[in-house]
């Protein structure tokens, strides 16, 4: 008998008040009882809208039915087959705009909470001793990766559990890309995302770390040292600015390296000697997953106020909805329809106040949302100390301009077709090299859909 | 893992080191850099690479102990290894035609870098001119080196106690207005040093390329830390620098941006006590 309650099982979280200070993860993870009334919950549909939206075709049905009996290890099992990183993705998808918006069950309440459900199976076996894997038997064939992020890994992974032998050749000195670098620790443990890779080591995938392709070696080059494949998944690039006075000052940054200083060279434990900017009052401008993420950071390391600067209305917003619920319940000030206008310095060079200016909605633009109109007369000054620009990137120029024939359109993002096949045979590529800035579970998928590709092009060759 | 193969001391504050590293030293061309992290808190820090062996795998850093991640680097000894090493990154310096002469101008620990650029020139069979400021005689770094890739190497000291007695910009000065026919000018140094030289090469309307050295954390083009503005332009030195028209360059904002951190440098030399 399915569970009819309109609401998913609440998510125990850390109190916004208490978690505002530190790194730990914000929501704890269901119980084994709670998972089991969730996936309780699920009418099993025939024709399984779910899975239509999810990237990579998780057996969403199929693995919450094994939750509901009690059985989280053939779930995990389940999942396994379509998804090489499922606490990553239960914890990071936008899960509103895809599975769970188009649960049968949501048309009168709340959806299932797939993305719980997932994230419950794969911390219940991460937190297991793993099994001695079972190493594909090698099939004579050698794939380059390029870019050790989630499209990365979820090819690497594909591939080597078809038999092939995968390096991935890491720019960083740790694999992972955006989950290691970008994404906090408050929204994925680190621990999480390598044991994730290390799941991935132990069937075989090699990762060559501190390896800038397109410097140290050519796309080329891989294929001469006899790698058959390449995949480029080389991720976002040089983030963007607003090309606004001001942006010099000492006290602006990138998201990027905001949140790269803090994740991945961990400015935020003492004992790291990365240095991270103190900030009393801080801007964040943009409405995405990465604002949101900065913002809560800055919170963490101590800023007094922490302010979201975006141009369109909450509802245009692009940033999950827990993320933006979860950062206003921490206290996060969200200041919309508002746009930077230049940011002010002191007598050294730092910033001292940011001026904006008011905002309305008119008609929609080519994105089919209402694009905002600045309200003449409406500046003024908001008084910060630090401005971090989280308005997006555009791709890696590296590869793009040091492999001859790879086509790439205006933006600089690599041209692929529906294989995921770039103008160059034998040379593959997805990710937010592909789309420009995008989310972990798009890159999975085309990394996903690069893997079979790949098959499929050494197997006829 | 990369091992230092030799370490010595050009002066009391500078080091030499050779560290193993094949794939980088297969590719490495004058006027690029690598980062590295020492160990596993280490930050990450950019240097350029002075030289290279392609045949025995290895690169040669020269760095001054300038901070807390350099003070690091230069307590390891050889055969210890340095846990982090990534290049070669940014693009190589690159000659205009038809250069017939150049100067090549290092000033301090700049000489470093100075010292490939010098090299790579000479060997082209272009006329080089090397002038190297040192603030004194006990901090003169690679005066044979110099010498053998160079025509004339004229030292300067701010106090006069070796060579010429002055800045590198009198002398650059000097031989300009003697004559000296430069195509273009390398200046490779201090930032205030850039700066100035820049400053006496607009008044001759000689090209002149500087090499930049912006705060940096991935040196892939991810972060943004890098951005310096040229020509009044945003861009990222590195991956499209380190080296730029030091014509265009806006250097009072550079040297702005890199005091970014220096209040957390102090604490974190103070409190680690080095």
């Amino acid at each position: 008998m399915p569970n009819m309650s309109l609401n998913k099982v609440p998510m125990p979280e850390q109190e916004p008040i208490v978690r505002a200070s530190n790194f730990k993860e914000v929501s704890l993870g269901y119980t084994e009882e709670m998972a089991v009334e969730e996936a309780l919950r699920c009418l099993n549909c025939k024709n399984k809208p779910c899975v239509s939206g999810c990237p990579v075709g998780v057996r969403i049905p199929e693995f919450i039915e094994q939750i509901a009996n009690g059985n989280f290890e053939a779930a995990y099992d389940i999942i396994k087959t379509t998804n090489g990183l499922p606490a990553v993705c239960g914890r990071v998808c936008p899960q509103e705009n895809q599975c769970e918006g188009k649960c049968v069950r949501g048309i009168k309440g709340e959806s299932v909470a797939i993305g719980r459900l997932e994230r419950f199976a794969a911390d219940y076996m991460l937190a297991k001793t793993p099994k001695a894997p079972e190493i594909p038997e090698f099939n004579g064939h050698k794939v380059a990766v390029v870019g050790g992020g989630p499209s990365g890994l979820t090819c690497a992974g594909d591939l080597a559990r078809l038999g092939y032998k995968v390096t991935i050749f890491e720019a960083f000195h740790t694999a992972g890309g955006v989950l290691m670098y970008g994404i906090p620790e408050f929204r994925l443990p680190k621990a999480v995302v390598q044991k994730e890779i290390d799941s991935l080591k132990s069937i075989g995938v090699e990762i060559m770390t501190n390896m800038v392709i397109g410097k140290v070696l050519s796309v080329d080059e891989l294929i001469e040292m006899g790698y058959e494949a390449v995949f480029i998944g080389s991720g976002a690039g040089l983030p963007s600015f607003m090309g606004i006075e001001g942006e010099a000052l000492v006290g602006v940054c990138s998201a990027n390296e905001y949140l790269t200083r803090i994740n991945l060279m961990k400015g935020y434990l003492d004992e790291y000697d990365t240095p991270v900017i103190k900030s009393k009052a801080v801007a964040v401008v943009g409405g995405g997953n990465v604002a949101m993420d900065a913002a809560r950071s800055a919170k963490r390391m101590g800023a007094e106020k922490v302010y979201i600067v975006y141009r369109r209305s909450e509802a245009e917003m692009p940033a999950r909805l827990e993320e933006v619920h979860h950062a206003k319940e921490e206290g996060i000030e969200f200041l919309t329809l508002n746009n930077p206008v230049r940011i002010i310095g002191d007598e050294n060079g730092r910033v001292k106040a940011m001026e904006c200016v008011k905002m309305e909605l008119g008609a929609p633009d080519e994105s089919g949302r209402r694009s905002p109109v600045a309200i003449n007369g409406s500046n003024y000054e908001l008084e910060v100390d630090t401005v971090i620009m989280a308005i997006g990137t555009s791709p890696n120029p590296l590869i793009r301009t040091t492999t001859a024939g790879l086509d790439a359109n205006k933006r600089g993002c690599l041209i692929v077709n529906e294989d995921a096949l770039t103008s160059r045979e034998g040379v593959y590529a997805g990710g937010d090299a592909v789309t420009g800035a995008a989310t972990v579970i798009l890159a999975m998928g085309s990394g996903k859909t690069a893997a079979k590709s790949i098959d499929a092009y050494i197997k006829t060759k | 893992m990369f091992r230092i193969l030799k370490k010595d001391a050009l002066n009391q504050s500078v080091i030499r080191m050779d560290i193993e590293a094949p794939f980088i030293a297969k590719k490495a061309l004058a006027g690029q850099f690598i980062i590295f992290r020492t160990d596993e808190k280490g930050e990450r820090v950019p240097l350029t690479i002075a030289d290279y062996n392609r045949e025995a795998g290895t690169i040669t850093i020269i760095f001054q102990i300038a901070g807390y991640s350099t003070a690091k680097l230069a307590e390891m000894n050889e055969d210890d290894y340095i846990l982090d090493v990534v290049g070669p990154l940014g693009i190589p310096t690159h000659i205009p035609e038809n250069v017939k002469k150049a100067c090549v101008i290092g000033g301090g620990v700049g000489c470093a870098i100075a010292y490939p650029q010098a090299k790579q020139l000479f060997n082209s069979n272009i006329h080089v001119d090397v002038i190297a400021g040192f603030r004194n005689k006990d901090i003169v770094i690679l005066e044979n080196e110099f010498k053998a890739c160079c025509n004339e190497l004229i030292i300067c000291t701010d106090d006069g106690s070796y060579g010429q007695k002055g800045f590198v910009t009198n002398a650059l000065r000097e031989r300009i207005e003697n004559g000296a026919d430069y195509d273009v000018v390398i200046a490779i140094g201090p930032t205030p040093m850039m700066k100035f030289v820049c400053d006496v090469t607009k008044e001759f309307n000689i090209k002149t390329i500087v090499s930049l050295n912006p705060i940096m954390i991935d040196g892939t083009g991810m972060c943004g830390g890098c951005r310096v503005t040229v020509d009044g332009k945003i861009r990222y030195a590195c991956v499209e620098g380190p080296d730029f028209d030091g014509h265009l360059v806006d250097f009072d904002e550079l040297m702005s941006r890199n005091s970014t951190y220096h209040r957390h440098e102090h604490e974190c030399r103070m409190l680690k006590g080095i």
